[in-house]
């Protein structure tokens, strides 16, 4: 695959849905002692190595993230 | 937007405004028509059933709790009581099937929690299109994976359910889901705000997001980014905040710190909280700005009717609150004082302090009700006159075996089943794959027994014969495990009531169950009406599924359909019916719709009394241990109840040549004794040396009934017509339901 690009998906739940991750992250750090923690969200990170970028954006949507409940957003890094 | 195009958005009509101008004696604001919208809704109000609802009978001498609270109530004896009810959740699902599948389970089990019960059991009754369409098989996979995500994870066996496949399900997928709660009869809490003025509400569980709000799209109507951002949520179900709501919900009740507790659902707040008022002839004052919030900047309006998930609200006494507040916080669940009880009788919404809205409960509690017009649909009169008897014989009946166990609405259920824990709590005693699940009470030898049944192709070719099958199956189904039928919960999904031939297969339904209802004496204690049921192709068929829960005093004395032995005379019986019988025992029948493709003809009407009349006697028979191998003939007819047996049982079967030789000359009539199906029939077995006594039990009884075969070898063998192994059944009824891929839209994460 000489020209591979490599590709960076950003995916995270949408802005305001229940994030149950986030929660409970949000709840263990206090716990911890970690003070000052205002918001926790968790989302994912996919990366790639594809031939064409033009796929992309249908890849996030059919696959790599859920858009009734998450948002995403992709790049191209080198 | 002109104040008309608002209460339409908000799903009230014309008249509904009127009536509420005329209540309210001034136009109502935007919380305010909010609150009637919600309440008004068929899921609140019931306005379009509430008439049809009343022709249920709704008591009986185990009957606690009838319907109008959280969840029905049983006895079951040495004063134990079970609590469930059966609702749906079929708009969320098609829109976000896993996540609309997860929250239908916590919200069914919220509703056991909100009596005082502990959820030990849940069920689910499903409809899809035919899985060779995508969108279905996707809709499909994530359903039950969203009913495993959150029941497996709550800790809730999921012992039992139903589903099926059909065009009419296509785009408009049926999700129900059942919970049954065990309880102390003594200690079923009702959710009345009864204790007065001066109590104060409480609200635990999650945090209050922007989740289900119906009106979002009234805040702009240029679609911004930030109203974009403001638009309401998919609703997300947490089971792990749902597990800590029941553990905290009946700590709290064990500790006998609330005077009423209610679980929040459609509507949220708003809705719990005139429940309880009108309940309780009170008034109740909710500060909106007291609500633990998720999300910034929510308005006030947005807070009450929020559907955030894992919430209830309780009355408590005011010297009692703080060691609320300390028990909700061992169980890592937000609370807060967000109201109190008061004498006036209105539901009043403050925002720091400012009146914001304020109706009197009891006009939210008696939404408008609606006398449908009924006609008969005119499809009916047409698919009747179907004759069966113009068809050809099935000129192979090996194949016509195979080709009915390996279809989607009738093969093994595993591929479904297993990917449900149904063994969490160590109570269950028969696992999925029986006609019913059967429970445990734990330290007792008392049990019970629970199962979900309905035909909607019954119902669409007969809608009133339909409803009563569907009740007459479920009674079946409890009594070949053993069990006595006690009540039924039932969710009643139809098309739009707004269309009279629609409103016919609603009203006829109804009277079917009533009438089966009274004659079985298994009461309706609960339910839930999920009307609209359509998309551009027409509604869905008529599809009353009711759960029916039944009990044992010896749970060890229980049936199960598999074979037990090699050697037994497998006996089928039924209740003779009165003659001349309405219908065609082929007609709407699975070898009609598998074989012929065809959905046609007018089934054979129920016989209550012979239904009845059989089922008693097959479990006073499993409880005096004569038998212990039972099954229903039900869909695809005794020979497809004798297959699913002989699979079972891991044993063959031999029908007896005498039967087949008495038939020679009359091929239909074979063919309608095995592939018929005409209600009030049953299959069980009884070793060699008992056959006399089953003999002896059943001469005193209006009940015919053939030695048809013996159990035995490694082969399924009717003569002249089948010869089969079993592993050759086993190859076409183990299918799994998922062979074929789904799209994966949404599956990472």
């Amino acid at each position: 695959m000489t020209n591979a690009m490599k590709v960076r998906v950003l995916v995270r739940p949408k802005r305001g849905i229940l994030d149950p991750q986030g929660e409970a992250v949000k709840r263990a750090l206090p716990a911890l002692g970690f003070s000052g923690v205002e918001t926790v969200h968790i989302g994912r990170l996919i990366e790639m190595e594809v031939e064409s970028a033009d796929e992309v954006e249908g890849m996030c949507r059919r696959l790599l993230a859920n858009p009734t409940t998450e948002e995403y957003e992709w790049e191209v890094v080198s | 937007m002109s104040i008309q195009e608002t209460y339409a958005s908000l799903g009230l009509s014309d008249y509904e405004y009127d009536r509420i101008l005329e209540l309210m004696g001034r136009a109502p604001n935007y919380l305010e028509l909010s609150l009637f919208s919600v309440m008004w809704s068929e899921h609140c109000g019931y306005k379009n059933s509430r008439p049809l609802l009343r022709r249920f009978p709704n008591t009986g001498p185990r009957v606690l709790q009838g319907p109008g609270e959280n969840a029905g109530v049983i006895e079951v004896g040495e004063g134990w009581a079970l609590a469930f009810k059966m609702e749906s959740h079929n708009h969320p699902s098609a829109v976000e099937p896993y996540e609309g599948a997860a929250t239908g389970v916590g919200g069914i089990i919220r509703d056991v929690i909100a009596m005082g019960a502990r959820p030990v059991a849940l069920l689910n009754a499903l409809r899809f299109g035919p899985l060779d369409d995508e969108r279905n098989r996707y809709l499909f996979r994530e359903v039950v994976r969203g009913i495993g995500g959150y029941g497996n994870a709550i800790g809730v066996p999921t012992v039992g359910g139903e589903v099926e496949f059909s065009p009419a399900y296509s785009g408009n997928p049926l999700v129900n889901a059942m919970c049954v709660g065990i309880i102390r009869a003594d200690e079923v809490v009702r959710a009345k705000a009864e204790a007065g003025e001066g109590n104060l509400v409480v609200l635990f569980g999650a945090k209050t997001g922007r989740d289900g709000i119906h009106g979002a799209t009234f805040a702009s109507d240029e679609l911004t980014e930030e109203s974009e951002a403001k638009r309401s949520n998919v609703q997300v179900g947490d089971p792990f905040a749902g597990k800590m709501l029941i553990e905290c919900s009946l700590r709290l009740l064990e500790r006998n710190l609330l005077v009423a507790l209610q679980d929040l659902g459609a509507a949220g707040i708003a809705s719990s909280a005139s429940e309880m008022a009108a309940r309780g002839e009170v008034g109740i004052e909710i500060d909106a700005e007291k609500v633990p919030l998720r999300e910034e900047g929510m308005e006030a309006w947005e807070v009450v009717i929020s559907e955030s998930q894992e919430r209830m609200l309780a009355v408590v006494e005011p010297e009692k609150a703080d060691e609320v507040l300390k028990v909700c916080e061992r169980y890592e669940l937000d609370a807060a004082v967000v109201g109190r009880v008061t004498s006036h009788g209105e539901l009043r919404v403050l925002d720091n302090g400012e009146p914001i809205g304020s109706v009197p409960a009891q006009y939210l509690a008696d939404a408008p009700v609606y006398e449908r017009e009924v006609q008969r649909p005119s499809y009916l009169d047409e698919a009747q006159r179907f004759d069966p008897d113009d068809l050809p014989l099935p000129d192979d009946y090996n194949e016509v075996l195979l080709r009915m166990l390996a279809h989607p609405s009738l093969c093994s259920r595993a591929s479904v089943y297993e990917q449900y824990d149904s063994e969490v709590g160590s109570d269950t005693v028969v696992r999925p794959g029986a006609d019913a699940a059967v429970m445990r009470i734990k330290g007792t030898k008392l049990g019970f027994a629970v199962t979900a049944d309905v035909s909607g192709r019954h119902c669409y070719l007969d809608p009133r014969g339909g409803g009563a099958a569907a009740v007459a199956e479920a009674y079946r189904n409890l009594s070949c495990v053993g069990a006595e039928p006690v009540a039924i919960t039932d969710c009643l999904n139809f098309g739009s009531p707004e269309k009279p031939d629609g409103y016919y297969g609603l009203s006829e339904c109804v009277d079917g169950m009533a009438e089966a209802c009274e004659v079985l004496g298994t009461p309706v204690v609960s339910g839930n009406v999920s009307l609209f049921n359509e998309t551009e192709r027409g509604a869905i068929y008529p599809t009353p599924a009711v759960g029916m829960v039944g009990v044992f005093e010896d749970v060890s004395r229980h049936a199960t359909p598999g074979f037990k032995r090699e050697g037994d005379m497998v006996v089928v019986l039924g209740g003779i019916p009165r003659w001349p019988r309405e219908g065609h025992p082929l007609s709407g029948s699975s070898y009609l719709e598998v074989i012929e493709g065809k959905v046609a003809g007018r089934p054979i009407v129920p016989d209550l009394a012979a239904e009845k009349e059989a089922a008693d006697l097959v479990r006073t028979m499993i409880r005096s241990g004569l038998i212990d191998t039972a099954h229903d003939v039900s869909e695809g007819g005794t020979l497809v109840a004798f297959a699913e047996m002989a699979l079972a049982g891991g044993i063959g079967f031999d029908f007896a040549a005498r039967e087949i030789e008495r038939f020679a000359d009359d091929k239909r009539h074979l063919q309608e004794i095995l592939l018929g199906e005409k209600g009030a029939t049953f299959v069980v077995t009884v070793p060699q040396n008992r056959w006399p006594e089953l003999q002896e039990a059943l001469s005193g009884a209006n009940i015919g009934y053939d030695d048809t075969g013996y159990t035995g070898g490694d082969r399924f063998v009717v003569p002249g017509l089948i010869d089969l192994s079993l592993e050759d059944l086993r190859r076409a009824r183990e299918r799994d339901l998922f062979e074929q891929h789904a799209p994966e839209g949404g599956h990472l994460g």
